[in-house]
């Protein structure tokens, strides 16, 4: 039991901390939300040249082969910058197709993924009728579903490839509050659709990375939120003092850290758990994905309060990382989901 | 980063959970699942013996001093197996766990050789004499004098809030002993018997009706001219030391008791129906959530080992567990509903939740009220301004 960063590890997170601060700047998330809500040049320099794109996958189709935890640190700092990459769904995928998908599958499309010439979208789609290996239906809510080659859809104990340009698949983008990760409506008519042979093991995989990947964003922007508005606290005078001085003012900055300071055992207790196979995988990524969400939209919420009207302007980075929170709270389950499964794990189905 | 215990570790959790269970199942079984901190308090000064005389009283400690030099994740896997087999808590836990790091620290050779064997084998219990009627928050305002005269010290005042006094052996006090000073300046930290005339203690009734807490005052008290810890005027530094510690392995021990009142709300929910209401569902997966992020919390304070920045775990962990711990009393009412409110006991003593309700009002407020622990937190973890002070 050593719950710290190896040097490693603390390696890594540094160096992707400064990878975005450096380029996921608010200029180039500004200019990719005005386009289609990708930063392109920079998901390439993530994927290619700071080589930390394949950090989940097998170093045989190219990748690095570390854990969650390594993952995390990764995710962590994309979402402190808000960073508009294709993250999610390239974790998503390729940990659905490393776990469910045939030696083929994986050599066919693995290396793409981590290069990033390949954006790939990930999405609970219950309710599609299949007819053989054709699905039908529409599948809503896709994120940066407008810019995905490929599709993986997400049965109750499947998991099916769709490729973008097939006969029977349409998108439609769907203008979206959150300009960094726009979602998008699939619309599937009898298309053809690849299932990854181990349909239950890719579904979890896919989930488990996802709810690290959004927990991570989550952490890493609720300590954005409170650093920048530490930032400002110490700048903003206001009665002859700076507005951090004030009680008031200061105290919701605690209870900020607070949140976070437990959303950061939260995100590592599941990274850890999932890499060790101990400590109540599960349960673990229930609290975090609950937990953090939570965490990252009362602190984006308190950012734009505490910055007051400035805080409210276009202008101001905070309406990022609000729009961000809200959609991270939403996606992979809603923190009350999250936690009614908690509930049922302790005290059984509600009668 | 890892979470999981070796196997040697494991071995060691087997070891330590057969030694605790027997004695709860054996000779110590009528103190098994006592959970306030006075019940019984002569039986659980022979239990500490008890634990002393198999070197499980203080595992962390050099075994010089009767320890084991035990690996952090050794105390952590004996404090959570501790709680588990529901052995209460340590009477001495002042003693062991701020007195005896104190000494250990900033101690004498000699006060070493004093102290630290009799705390071990429970045979010193200490408390702890800092607050006072006009130094709560303020600790620093203490006004109880300190003077040598005769080749002793001589203490008049009065401190307030003394945990346990009134079954302890010695205390130690934040006393003021340069005429004049005032803050954090001119104190002096000293350790007192209590057997003696000069000091009397006084019960102070709490709103669930125990009385841990005293009144302690001091007329003309005396110790030995040898009995401060640091140099006279260092007061200030020593206490500031002593409270670091007071975010040691045992919050993990005391987690495991906020466990057990967890899962007595687990069950009371079940039995009575409550389980199925979505709203107290949704409260009670938050309460599971919290106390595991606690462990989760307490475990990488314990793993940081980096001290030159600010630990954020270590400085949000008051606030967190203690708020915690309100909502979980809060909680604990609401699945109960009146029968929560009544009990069958004519001595105003209650069971285990509406206890847990009633007590938990002071955990926001002692060790630093919740205020303060904000203050704290924005003022150390944060680089906020700090709070303006008054002329005292």
């Amino acid at each position: 039991m050593d719950f710290a960063f190896t040097d490693e590890q603390a390696m890594i997170a540094e160096t992707a901390r400064q990878f975005f601060a450096d380029s996921a700047t608010s200029e180039q998330t500004r200019k990719a939300m005005a386009a289609d809500g990708v930063d392109h040049d920079g998901w390439r320099a993530f994927c290619n040249d700071l080589g930390l794109g394949g950090i989940l996958f097998p170093e045989s189709a190219g990748g690095s082969a570390l854990g969650m935890v390594e993952f995390a640190t990764v995710a962590e700092a994309a979402g402190a910058q808000v960073a508009a990459i294709p993250l999610l769904g390239q974790a998503m995928v390729g940990s659905a197709i490393v776990a469910g998908g045939s030696a083929e599958q994986q050599a066919a499309l693995l290396p793409g993924l981590i290069s990033g010439a390949t954006i790939a979208a990930a999405v609970e789609a219950p309710g599609l009728a299949v007819s053989g290996n054709r699905l039908s239906g529409r599948v809503r809510h896709v994120p940066h579903g407008n810019v995905a080659s490929l599709f993986l859809l997400l049965g109750d104990n499947a998991a099916w490839l769709v490729e973008r340009g097939q006969a029977g698949v349409s998108v439609a983008p769907r203008t979206t509050m959150d300009q960094t990760r726009p979602l998008a409506e699939l619309v599937l008519d009898h298309a053809e659709a690849t299932p990854l042979s181990d349909g239950a093991a890719a579904r979890r995989k896919a989930i488990e990375a996802g709810v690290i990947c959004l927990s991570a964003e989550a952490l890493g922007g609720a300590q954005a939120c409170l650093d920048r508005t530490v930032h400002y606290a110490r700048e903003r005078v206001q009665f002859g003092r700076p507005i951090g001085s004030f009680q008031a003012y200061k105290h919701r900055l605690a209870d900020m850290m607070v949140e976070i300071e437990q959303a950061r055992s939260a995100l590592y207790w599941a990274a850890c758990a999932v890499d060790e196979g101990t400590d109540e995988p599960e349960l673990a990524l229930h609290a975090a994905k609950s937990f953090c969400a939570d965490t990252f939209f009362r602190c984006a919420a308190d950012m734009i309060q505490l910055h007051g009207g400035i805080g409210f302007t276009w202008e101001h980075d905070a309406h990022l990382f609000f729009k961000r929170a809200r959609s991270i709270q939403t996606q992979l389950g809603t923190g009350n989901w999250h936690r009614e499964q908690v509930a049922t794990m302790i005290l059984g189905d509600a009668a | 980063m890892k979470l999981s215990f070796s196997p040697a570790e494991e071995q060691f959790r087997a070891e330590c959970a057969d030694w605790l269970n027997g004695q709860m199942a054996g000779e110590f079984r009528d103190i098994k699942g006592i959970t306030t901190l006075t019940a019984k308090a002569e039986r659980r000064k022979e239990w500490e013996q008890q634990l002393a005389a198999h070197r499980w009283s203080c595992i962390g400690w050099p075994s010089q001093w009767g320890g084991r030099d035990a690996t952090l994740a050794e105390q952590v896997i004996f404090a959570e197996e501790y709680a588990r087999a529901g052995v209460p808590g340590r009477v001495n836990h002042i003693g062991i766990e701020l007195a005896g790091p104190t000494i250990l620290t900033f101690g004498t050779e000699a006060q070493k050789q004093r102290f630290l064997p009799d705390i071990a084998a429970g045979k010193t219990i200490f408390c702890q004499g800092f607050s006072e009627p006009n130094a709560g928050s303020d600790l620093a305002s203490v006004r109880t004098k300190a003077r040598l005269e005769g080749g002793e010290w001589v203490v008049n005042g009065q401190k307030i809030w003394t945990s346990l006094a009134h079954i302890s052996d010695w205390i130690f006090v934040v006393a003021r002993s340069e005429e004049g000073s005032v803050g954090p300046k001119g104190l002096t930290f000293l350790m007192m018997p209590i057997d003696q005339p000069g000091i009397e203690i006084r019960p102070i009734p709490q709103i669930n009706g125990d009385a841990e807490f005293n009144e302690t005052f001091f007329t003309d008290a005396r110790c030995a001219a040898d009995s401060l810890i640091g140099a006279p005027g260092e007061g200030w530094k020593i206490a500031m030391g002593l409270l670091s510690f007071e975010r040691g392995v045992s919050t993990l021990g005391q987690q495991m008791g906020f466990r057990n009142e967890l899962n007595a709300i687990i069950a009371a929910a079940r039995a009575n129906g409550a389980a199925n209401d979505p709203l107290i569902r949704q409260r009670i997966a938050k309460a599971e959530i919290g106390l595991r992020l606690m462990r989760y919390g307490a475990l990488r304070m314990l793993s940081n080992t980096d001290h030159s920045k600010v630990d954020g775990a270590a400085l949000t962990y008051k606030i967190q567990w203690a708020s915690w711990r309100r909502s979980l009393g809060e909680l604990a009412m609401d699945v109960l509903g009146q029968d929560g409110e009544v009990t069958d006991n004519p001595a105003y003593e209650w069971g285990m939740l509406p206890n847990l309700f009633l007590y938990s009002r002071a955990d926001t407020i002692y060790g630093g009220t919740n205020q303060i622990q904000r203050n704290l937190i924005a003022e150390r973890g944060l680089g906020m301004p700090r709070e303006p002070r008054g002329i005292a």
